[in-house]
């Protein structure tokens, strides 16, 4: 059965973290976000679940990740502000590899910058907002209904591999109404982290040596096992270790895992692309510009595709590279002053032009904006 | 089980300087867990950062080792999440009450039912005895070389006014009293705070003249005065004084069991 509804992206994500199997928020409200707060906090009692308003977002994300380790899957939602100050313990969930979603609806920033404008300035931070070399999660949603998708995928993606992962979202997609679907999920579209079998005794939560997929099987607190996380230097079984090659076989982990992964948790979606010779790159409410714009220059002949970049980090550098290789120019669009586009200018270093349209006023941006530099590029 | 069981002793031997009181505060802990017959499988041990915070080391329970500051935090989501678990939170007085002071008072005030063990020793031991949130008016500290002109938290009537039901103080110089208090503690339902009075003669006791332990001990002694006898002196008499016992014990419903009652009501659509 599938169910129409018409509602807000906070809504959807909200819907879709339900359907996921979230059992446990917690959060501190703040604007673009705080309908995801409220709904939750009506919804999750009714399914058994739990919300809980916490003193601020360093200890909401510590919450989550304490919930998250005693077996409920969790989530938090916030805006700019608030995501900086998750930046720290972030940290923890990446290196005590605990799956959690954080979802930011981007607002304007920096610092308490424009709280009701949307932007897209955080794509930087999501990767290295926490400090230290690591890999890490972060899908964008450009609609509705992408806003209820990614989210279970989030979760998905956060079980399977043992991590933190980012929904970027943003002011526009968060606040606006569209029709969407409830998808039913059935069982295999639910994925749940991988549970130890071996004997109590044996058990150690960091041993991902045997697993193709460098992810150890991680035991709740209160089972039979014995779950140690550590967000400081520590070995397979979970106690501190400071012996260096230790050191460098953990840290080169905590990216590793997402490079041998990439297939799986990478995805871009194509528009015209085919016989195209100009491209646009892009992601989060910057896409609907961007369709529109595209519409604009196939009327104007320009053969234009569109590149939807749905998992922003890990960079989806080849489906970038592939793209790049064969058109004669590229447009980047993006409510920041072009950090997508450095990512996309590095995998085609000087070989065609890749030009950014950047707004940081608080405005979207304009398929017309997108077509004079369509335009630009093309002539 | 017996006391032993709860230690990872192929860790030994212990990070600690000689003469620090973490140790008999681990001690007290895992005689405590042994008589109120805990299990590792059920029990969570949630430490923060710092010498203190090294503590679940040489534990053999479950453990969450975070971030300095943050364990009351990760404890609050870790019990509410399952209700079952018996969860502790190990903190330094700089990591519980001055960097994670925030948290410490809303756990007090939302009555999350964890146990959370404070072990002071007032100052920053593992960074190199820099002045805290409790290092008491005109001590040296490697960050207070002219005497500390701020004064020090009474963290007890902290958690007191914020809320907790159980809160209590004791020394690393009684551990009896120490233990009696530390299985109170553990075994009282909601928040439960015990802060553990300790020796850092490497620093603290060095800086402010007392080299050894039992200069420390004698100094914590001298300005020790139980409830019973707090009772009969005067504010300005108490003034710098460490009342020592058991200072609130009564019933509140904690926040876990009161959520029963949201979800209660959210299911027979009682809201919206
Ligand atoms: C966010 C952050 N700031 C600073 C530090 C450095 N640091 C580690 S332990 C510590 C103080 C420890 O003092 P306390 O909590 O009193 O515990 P003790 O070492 O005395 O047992 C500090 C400042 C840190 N780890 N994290
Ligand atoms: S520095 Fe102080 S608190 Fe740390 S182990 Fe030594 S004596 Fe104990």
């Amino acid at each position: 059965m599938k169910q129409i509804i018409f509602g807000m992206g906070n809504e959807a994500i909200t819907e879709g973290a339900l359907a996921a199997g979230a059992r446990f928020y917690a959060g501190y409200p703040i604007t673009p976000s705080s309908e995801i707060a409220e709904l939750s906090s009506i919804r999750l009692p009714r399914l058994g679940g739990m919300y809980v308003q916490m003193e601020d977002e360093i200890g909401s994300i510590a919450a989550i990740i304490g919930a998250s380790v005693a077996g409920v899957k969790s989530y938090t939602a916030t805006s700019g502000p608030g995501f900086s100050l998750m930046q720290e313990n972030l940290g923890v969930a990446v290196m005590g590899e605990i799956p959690c979603v954080i979802i930011n609806v981007q607002r304007s920033g920096p610092s308490t910058g424009l709280a009701t404008k949307p932007a897209q300035g955080d794509v930087m931070q999501a990767q290295w907002g926490t400090h230290g070399d690591h890999g890490i999660i972060a899908l964008s949603p450009s609609s509705v209904q992408e806003c209820y998708d990614l989210t279970v995928r989030a979760f998905n993606l956060a079980e399977r591999y043992r991590t933190p992962v980012i929904l970027l979202a943003d002011e526009i997609v968060g606040h606006m109404r569209e029709g969407y679907q409830i998808r039913e999920l059935l069982p295999h579209d639910i994925i749940d982290r991988k549970k130890p079998t071996c004997p109590p005794r044996d058990y150690q939560p960091y041993d991902f040596s045997g697993e193709e997929d460098e992810i150890a099987p991680l035991a709740p607190y209160g089972s039979e096992y014995i779950t140690r996380i550590n967000g400081s230097g520590h070995d397979e079984s979970g106690d501190a270790c400071g012996r260096p090659d230790n050191a460098a076989k953990f840290n080169s982990h905590y990216l590793n895992k997402f490079r041998i992964n990439q297939k799986d948790i990478i995805e871009t979606k194509s528009f015209d692309l085919d016989d195209a010779e100009y491209a646009i790159i892009t992601f989060g409410c910057s896409v609907r510009s961007s369709k529109a714009a595209l519409k604009l220059a196939r009327q104007k002949g320009i053969k234009a595709g569109l590149l939807q970049l749905v998992t922003i980090w890990p960079f989806p550098k080849e489906q970038v590279r592939e793209v790049c290789s064969r058109v004669k120019g590229v447009v980047v669009p993006e409510m920041n002053l072009g950090q997508i586009l450095g990512e996309v200018s590095k995998t085609n270093p000087g070989q065609i032009p890749i030009v950014g349209v950047n707004r940081v006023d608080g405005q979207m941006i304009t398929p017309y904006e997108i077509l004079a530099r369509l335009e630009e590029v093309a002539k | 089980m017996n006391y032993m069981d709860y230690l990872k002793t192929q860790k030994f031997p212990l990070f600690w300087c000689g003469g620090c009181g973490n140790g008999a505060v681990l001690g007290a802990i895992v005689r405590s867990f042994a008589a109120l017959d805990y299990t590792l499988e059920n029990t969570v041990v949630v430490t923060g950062i710092g010498c203190w915070g090294k503590a679940d080391d040489y534990l053999t329970t479950n453990s969450f080792h975070g971030t300095h500051g943050r364990a009351l935090a990760f404890a609050t989501g870790i019990k509410l999440a399952n209700p079952k678990l018996r969860v502790i939170a190990l903190m330094g007085d700089g990591d519980g009450v001055t960097i994670g002071g925030n948290h410490f008072i809303h756990a007090a005030r939302r009555n999350v039912d964890v146990t959370a063990i404070l072990v002071n020793n007032f100052n920053y031991g593992m960074t190199g005895g820099q002045y805290s949130g409790t290092t008491p008016e005109n001590s040296l500290t490697s960050t207070s070389r002219y005497g500390h002109i701020e004064a020090g938290f009474d963290i007890c009537k902290l958690a007191e006014a914020a809320g907790a039901p159980f809160v209590a103080r004791t020394a690393t110089d009684n551990p009896p009293a120490m233990e009696k208090l530390i299985s109170e503690g553990l075994d009282k339902k909601g928040f439960s705070f015990i802060e553990v009075i300790a020796p850092c003669p490497t620093h603290f006791g060095r800086n402010n003249g007392m080299r050894q332990a039992a200069e420390l001990m004698q100094w914590v002694k001298d300005k020790s005065v139980s409830v019973a006898k707090a009772k009969t002196m005067s504010p300005e008499e108490l003034h710098d004084k460490l009342i020592m016992g058991k200072l609130v014990d009564v019933d509140g419903e904690d926040y876990g069991s009161k959520y029963l009652r949201v979800i209660a009501s959210a299911s027979s659509g009682n809201e919206e």
